[in-house]
């Protein structure tokens, strides 16, 4: 598969530190939809998306009501990605204030149907449904098709035993990495839709 | 080409004093501003329209009804009149009648709104937006060519055998020019009639202006309305303008870093490299200005903003005069260079177009240095 046709996988990761868990998450869940598309034949470009580096142009973009290049960039990039991994830490119950500046960004008209990973990081396992009541409707609300399993990556998971079983960390990251890589191959390239090249006719803008 | 200031009307403090301007105060310092935009040889005064604090302007026809009596060239405009929450019944009456008084030195521009509040006090649905603009629009442009109209829609009372009074000075329409800032619907909307595009230009990417211009400009050729070089637009912009730049940078930082509509976002550095605002020298401006034709392509009306960020009115002068004396003559002379012949002026009034031609065969005849002596303020008091 050349280049220019390779589907794009896009990992968002919202953590802090330097090196981050959150990263380190998003980066094993890339590495096994990579692996599994593979498999499939298929070649993907990835590319990683730092939030941390995105901050100052988020608060700004806020404030000033448009997108530094760097950041619209970023918006790009998410939204012609063929699929999408995001990845956030969990504060307060819920994605951190970060992850979220990102996607209030997101034109929601352009992620209809696009196969996202939701994931996340936190303290203990206690938080692990935050995946499931603030992340998934977050996604839900751009249409997107979130995947049935969401990986949820504790501390003590990190040292956790359960490598090879089902229920744990790896076998859970497989799992979605699976369910993405299967999504992107039967979803085929994403077409954003460009408004400004195929315009709607004026009596049509009319009748709707 | 067109040169001219757009002022929003806001109330806003100087934030280097901490004073804010009574709404007396910015009230007759926008009549001042328009009249020294005429004073200083340029050709387009545009006021905003608000119906919130802190600004000013909500009632855009009696002022530019006042300036028209104070002046004698100025084309006078809007930035933007709000095609969604006015009755278009009322826009054709009160542009139709300021078109009278003024001797048709008169158009406007359209624009939504973007104050959600504003639409339920006004009896409407900011999800409507859209709708709104386009029939309010359809209504006002027959109102406009019909002496007689029966109409029914969905957001106003019908009509059957209305006529709007005035009708048209001489029987020719205010040019309309469509403003948006990202809606390709509206850049659809103003190549269907015909209307100019005005692109406000304040907050880039640059991209996005290229983007919707462009479309704007395919589509008024598929409509049938002339070639796309033919398309009539409009642009903004903002400046603060010293003789030197680093004068102009000192001076102009603090308003940058506290003003309501600047500051806590971007450094004034990241601003002016990230959208077109030019803090600088006037041959900054004009550079930066001229650099918007690579953008639009060769344009008809460029509108700049400089009574922002809360700077005191004598300041607001001394940029009006600058701009007049030394970047608008500038920009007029090297915009011409390389224009195309095809590519047309803004329409203006038949009425207006023979004043001016009046004014510049008697400007012709008379000696060289007299007309500017009169209107504009020496060079030396620009140092002031």
């Amino acid at each position: 598969m050349s280049t220019a046709a390779a589907p794009s996988l896009v990992v968002v990761s919202a953590g802090l530190s330097q090196p981050s868990s959150t990263r380190l998450l998003a980066d094993r869940l890339s590495a096994a939809v990579d692996r599994h598309l593979r498999e499939a034949g298929i070649e993907p470009r990835i590319e990683v998306i730092e939030l941390r580096d995105q901050a100052k142009d988020l608060v700004n973009n806020l404030l000033a009501g448009f997108p530094s290049p760097g950041l619209q960039a970023a918006l790009d990039a998410v939204l012609g990605a063929d699929g999408l991994i995001a990845v956030t830490p969990i504060f307060s119950a819920s994605y951190s204030g970060l992850f979220k500046l990102f996607f209030d960004l997101v034109e929601r008209d352009g992620f209809a149907g696009k196969p996202v990973l939701i994931a996340a990081t936190g303290g203990t396992a206690r938080h692990s449904l935050a995946l499931e009541h603030a992340m998934r409707p977050l996604f839900a609300y751009l249409n997107a098709a979130v995947v049935a399993t969401a990986v949820y990556a504790a501390t003590e998971d990190w040292g956790g035993g359960g490598v090879a079983a089902d229920g744990g960390l790896v076998g859970r990251i497989d799992r979605a990495a699976l369910e993405l890589s299967a999504a992107m191959a039967v979803r085929g390239p994403a077409a954003p839709k460009d408004p400004f090249a195929d315009p709607v006719p004026f009596d049509q803008l009319l009748r709707s | 080409m067109q040169f001219g200031i757009f002022s929003v009307g806001d109330v806003t403090p100087d934030p280097t004093t901490g004073r804010a301007p009574s709404e007396a105060e910015r009230i007759a310092a926008m009549v001042a501003i328009a009249l020294r935009t005429e004073a200083v040889g340029l050709d387009v005064f545009a006021t905003g329209e608000h119906h919130n604090p802190p600004f000013v302007p909500s009632s855009p026809t009696t002022m530019l009804g006042y300036i028209a009596a104070r002046t004698e060239r100025l084309i006078l405009s809007t930035a933007t009149t709000l095609i969604t929450t006015n009755d278009p019944v009322k826009i054709a009456e009160d542009y139709a009648m300021l078109q009278h008084l003024a001797g048709g030195r008169v158009d406007l521009m359209l624009g939504r709104g973007n104050m959600g509040p504003v639409y339920p006090w006004f009896g409407q649905d900011i999800r409507n937006g859209i709708p709104l603009a386009y029939e309010n629009y359809a209504l006002l442009h027959r109102l406009w060519r019909e002496d007689v109209v029966d109409w029914e829609g969905k957001f106003r009372t019908p009509l059957v055998g209305f006529t709007s009074t005035p009708r048209p000075l001489d029987g020719v329409p205010p040019f309309v020019w469509q403003g948006s800032i990202r809606s390709p619907e509206i850049a659809e909307q103003a190549a269907f009639y015909g209307d100019g595009f005005f692109h406000n230009n304040i907050f880039w990417p640059a991209e996005h202006v290229r983007q919707i211009v462009a479309l704007y400009r395919r589509r008024f050729e598929h409509y049938g309305h002339g070639p796309a070089d033919q398309a009539i637009v409009g642009l903004g912009g903002q400046t603060f303008m010293r003789r030197n730049s680093q004068d102009a940078v000192r001076e102009f930082r603090p308003y940058f870093d506290h003003a309501p509509v600047y500051g806590g976002g971007p450094s004034l550095e990241e601003y002016m490299e990230q959208t077109p605002l030019t803090v600088g020298s006037p041959q900054q401006v004009i550079d930066r200005t001229l650099a918007f034709r690579e953008i639009v392509g060769d344009y008809q009306r460029q509108l700049f903003l400089v009574d922002h960020a809360g700077l005191p009115i004598d300041t607001v002068l001394e940029q009006l005069d600058m701009l007049g004396q030394l970047v608008v003559p500038v920009l007029r002379r090297e915009f011409a260079v390389n224009r195309p012949p095809n590519v047309p002026e803004a329409p203006v009034h038949p009425r207006v177009l023979a004043a001016q031609a009046a004014l510049a065969a008697e400007a012709a005849q008379a000696p060289q240095s007299a007309p500017t002596a009169e209107t504009a303020p020496a060079a030396a008091e620009l140092d002031a």
